[in-house]
């Protein structure tokens, strides 16, 4: 006998995305020996003892012959258990122990225990769009996250817990059960976080409301321990439901990160990364790159606390994904491109010695040094700015504290505004005012004669910048959207206007 | 350009031993040069330097060459008056030791004005309040406004508000600077010293490239002061430059004025001080006005100053409310307003000039 061939094919994960690799196992006559080439990793090197031990221990054969396994393309490099089960089942393959023919239109991902159980994998949806998109018709996955491979339509997902299992599907003998996609739980948001927990801070709710009915980015400023985290924590809950896609999209990069559940992620992410994160770490990157903070929290609210105290370098990352709502990683001669689209809170104190009122002792050069490491990209990008205010004892605990909002009936509006502005978007790509480019916002705000003069004034009177104006016309939008109304009003633009970052320049001075 | 050949060779002589001029007072902390300035060529060597630098001085007088320092003046477009001259402000007269040249850069007129003009030197603490930020700038644009030039020292804090007010209203700045006038001290004001120089004048007794020692900031204090008919003193803390230059005016028989400060306030206590000595409590700009020219002469442009209160009941119930507190929440409640009301309000009255902003997040009401 000759030499005997099998290529399977397998998805590895790049970014949040995946591409096919062929494993590809020759067996011929010759010293028992087992060579592994392809540009592996240790991991998928030390997959050949994987393989040996979970192939026996199912009652299995190893063949004792001279074994070569290739993972095409050859000059991309290999990384991660993921190929344990394509390598395991090739051999099988390449020794007639299961037929051939019915693997012709599979794809395979999973890890192998030395028992022969499979193990989860990373981004076993990405791989499941994969292998759909490149026409595979059926996905052998491990069961634990087999849930979250079958969110993808067009592909059946078989789910499997051993090899010995798989062995008995291949070859007919058990029927695999069908695999339920769990996308029912769509719009539930977290109930245990309602922003009726906070009392007052009647100023940062409403700026609140308004940065998730536009999706506009926004500063809170007020002293330490008055409740910018807490009121951050809230902003998921008033945001609308993911759609479906979007739900996918965070499952995706959950999955890929390691952190998903196996199953729809239906909750928005909330991220709230420590002041002394590095640039890597908060968009992404590594050897092998994963995503960054600001891609976990893609369609979700990221909390960037004390922004004065992040490094520069970290902040200037942030350029990209606050402009494009997506960041991209080199990697050697690759680009790995991961979304990033969330809504930025940002939280700072008053100044640097964060004293209240007449108490602070700050000189005015340490002002402005705190403001200058305050600006760059986070600030150029910031619609909103409101205050939070150390809450009077006692409203803490007073029973006569003013009615307080509920999340649902926030919620409520926040889904109204973004409905009209859907209509009004359409097919512009953007999906909220928050999304506007420049040219896009003077294309869509549209003044009345007397709005529009209002405006002129404005602008020469605080001596704005071109951003610094499209910036008004963003949140009064989202204000007059939040009213119902179509037209944008005086009000609206009052109301935007005072939500404007301050203009240093005479402070600073 | 008149600046003659001895006033030349003396200002350029106190640039040479400029560094040598305060270990000679012997007074490390001296905050003043009493007489030192006053004194002759010869004794100012002999006092400034010991035995090798005296004879270096006198080898640097020996070969100054006036005609080649006026040649280099003019090729760098410098203005230099020596106090025999014409366009030389004849105020300074009035001080023992009046700097012997005037260097500057900028219009050559507004040396011209501030014969004809009486003009304030605004002055004050380098680290102010927000209040006094928003004073300082407010005294300098109504006095801009009303054509009355704003002395200042192109310093941090109160000095850069008063030019930045003055200029904003487009009235005559003069900078009066401890260093060369062609250099920006601190150099954070580099914009402010271009703006200054093309409204108005940047001076100093110093020849260009001087850079600024310890004794050249009260020295400078005193040709402000000499160059103002008015001392207004906006916020100082005690013991202070702008307490300096107050003595100085009184001095020279000047008025003094002050903006009356908060007594809590640390910034407060000099000018709280100087109004115990019997200085002029100022609270508007009309009130410097009717000490300059007497009642009702010169007046305020309307359009400098801060608009009537609001004829619409709720802008001024926001308004009333905002004076109180800089709170959003506690102005909405005060008002009866929605918190999104509120911030309208608040935005219209910052547009109409009643609010000014603070700090990040807050507002104040505008100063008069």
């Amino acid at each position: 006998m000759t030499a005997v061939l099998a290529a399977l094919a397998t998805f590895a994960l790049e970014g949040v995305r995946s591409h096919e690799v062929t494993v590809e196992v020759d067996v011929r006559r010759g010293l028992p020996t087992f060579t592994l080439v392809g540009l592996p990793d240790r991991a998928v090197r030390e997959s050949r003892e994987r393989v040996r031990a979970a192939l026996l221990n199912s009652g299995l054969d190893f063949p004792q012959q001279r074994l070569t396994v290739n993972l095409a393309p050859a000059h991309v490099r290999k990384a991660g258990p993921s190929f344990d089960l394509a390598i395991a089942v090739g051999v099988l393959a390449a020794s007639g122990q299961v037929p051939r023919d019915v693997l012709a239109d599979c794809a395979l991902v999973g890890e192998l225990s030395l028992s022969g159980e499979l193990r989860v994998v990373r981004g076993a949806l990405a791989a499941a769009l994969g292998a759909r998109d490149r026409g595979y018709r059926r996905l052998l996955v491990p069961e634990a996250v087999a849930p979250e491979a079958a969110l993808v339509e067009g592909i059946e997902v078989c789910a499997i817990s051993t090899l010995a299992q798989l062995a008995d599907v291949l070859h007919g003998r058990l029927e695999p059960a069908p695999v339920e996609a769990n996308g029912l739980a769509l719009g539930a948001p977290a109930d245990d976080l309602d922003l009726s927990d906070v009392r007052g801070q009647s100023d940062a709710k409403r700026a609140l409301e308004i940065a998730a009915a536009g999706g506009h980015n926004l500063l809170m400023v007020g002293p330490p321990g008055a409740g910018k985290t807490m009121l951050a924590r809230r902003l998921p809950a008033i945001l609308p439901p993911p759609s479906f896609d979007e739900a996918l999209e965070v499952t995706q990069v959950h999955s890929a990160a390691g952190m998903g559940g196996g199953r729809l992620v239906t909750r928005r992410p909330f991220r709230a990364p420590h002041h002394t994160i590095s640039a890597p770490g908060l968009v992404g990157g590594g050897s092998r790159p994963t995503p960054g903070e600001v891609t976990l929290a893609h369609r979700g609210v990221l909390f960037l606390d004390e922004l004065p105290e992040f490094s520069r370098l970290a902040i200037d990352a942030l350029r990209q994904p606050l402009e494009e709502g997506r960041v991209e990683v080199m990697r050697g001669q690759r680009t790995l491109e991961f979304p990033a689209n969330a809504i930025v809170v940002a939280a700072c104190n008053r100044c640097p010695c964060a004293r209240p009122g007449d108490g602070c002792s700050c000189s005015a050069t340490e002002l402005a040094r705190y403001r200058r490491r305050l600006s760059g990209p986070v600030l150029d990008r910031i619609d909103l700015v409101c205050q939070v205010e150390q809450v009077p004892a006692l409203e803490l605990v007073g029973s006569k504290a003013p009615a307080r909002t509920r999340s649902a009936s926030v919620r409520a509006r926040v889904i109204a505004a973004r409905a009209r502005q859907g209509a009004r978007l359409g097919a512009s790509g953007a999906l909220c005012n928050g999304d506007m480019d420049g040219p896009l916002t003077r294309r869509t705000v549209r003044l009345g004669d007397h709005e529009a003069l209002h405006m002129v004034s404005v602008r020469e009177r605080f001596d704005f910048s071109g951003r610094g104006h499209d910036r008004v016309l963003r949140v009064a939008r989202t204000i007059a959207d939040l009213e119902g109304r179509e037209r944008v009003g005086i009000g609206d633009l009052d109301e935007a206007l005072s939500y404007r970052l301050h203009a240093w320049e005479r402070v600073a001075a | 350009m008149e600046a003659c050949d001895q006033c030349l060779r003396r200002s350029f002589l106190i640039a040479h031993l400029a560094a040598r001029i305060a270990g000679l007072l012997g007074l490390p902390k001296a905050r003043r040069t009493p007489g030192l300035l006053a004194l002759s060529n010869d004794e100012l060597v002999r006092a400034a330097t010991a035995a090798g630098g005296r004879a270096r001085a006198h080898e640097f007088l020996d070969r100054f060459d006036p005609a080649a320092a006026r040649d280099r003046l003019d090729a760098g477009g410098f203005i230099a008056v020596c106090r025999h001259g014409a366009a030389y402000p004849p105020s300074l007269h009035a001080l023992d030791d009046p700097p012997a040249v005037l260097f500057g850069l900028g219009q050559v007129e507004a040396l011209a004005r501030v014969q004809k003009e009486p003009s304030v030197a605004l002055v004050g603490t380098r680290h102010p309040s927000p209040y006094g930020t928003e004073v300082a700038h407010a005294f300098g644009r109504g006095l801009g406004a009303a054509g009355v030039p704003v002395v200042s020292g192109l310093a941090l804090g109160i000095d850069a508000s008063a030019h930045r007010g003055c200029l904003d209203a487009g009235g005559l700045a003069i900078a009066v600077l401890a260093c060369g006038p062609d250099l920006a001290y601190p150099r954070r004001h580099r914009a402010l010293h271009e703006r200054v120089r093309e409204r108005g004048v940047v001076v100093s007794e110093l020849p260009p490239g001087t850079q600024p020692f310890r004794w050249s900031f009260p020295a400078r204090n005193r040709i402000m002061v000499g160059l103002a008919r008015m001392t207004l003193v906006v916020e100082a803390a005690q013991p202070s430059g702008s307490l300096i230059s107050a003595t100085f005016a009184r001095e020279l028989g000047r008025t003094v004025a002050v903006v009356p400060g908060r007594v809590t306030s640390s910034v407060a206590q000099g000018v709280n001080e100087l109004l115990r000595d019997g200085a002029l409590p100022v609270t508007s700009t009309e009130d410097v006005l009717e000490e300059l020219f007497g009642v009702g002469v010169r007046e305020v442009p309307p359009e400098a100053l801060r608009p009537p209160r609001p004829r619409d009941p709720v802008l001024n119930a926001v308004l009333e409310a905002a004076e109180l507190t800089g709170s959003v929440e506690q102005i909405a409640r005060a008002a009866g307003l929605s918190t999104g009301e509120a911030r309208a309000a608040l935005g219209r009255l910052e547009f109409d000039g009643h609010l000014v902003r603070r700090d990040l997040d807050g507002w104040e009401r505008a100063a008069r």
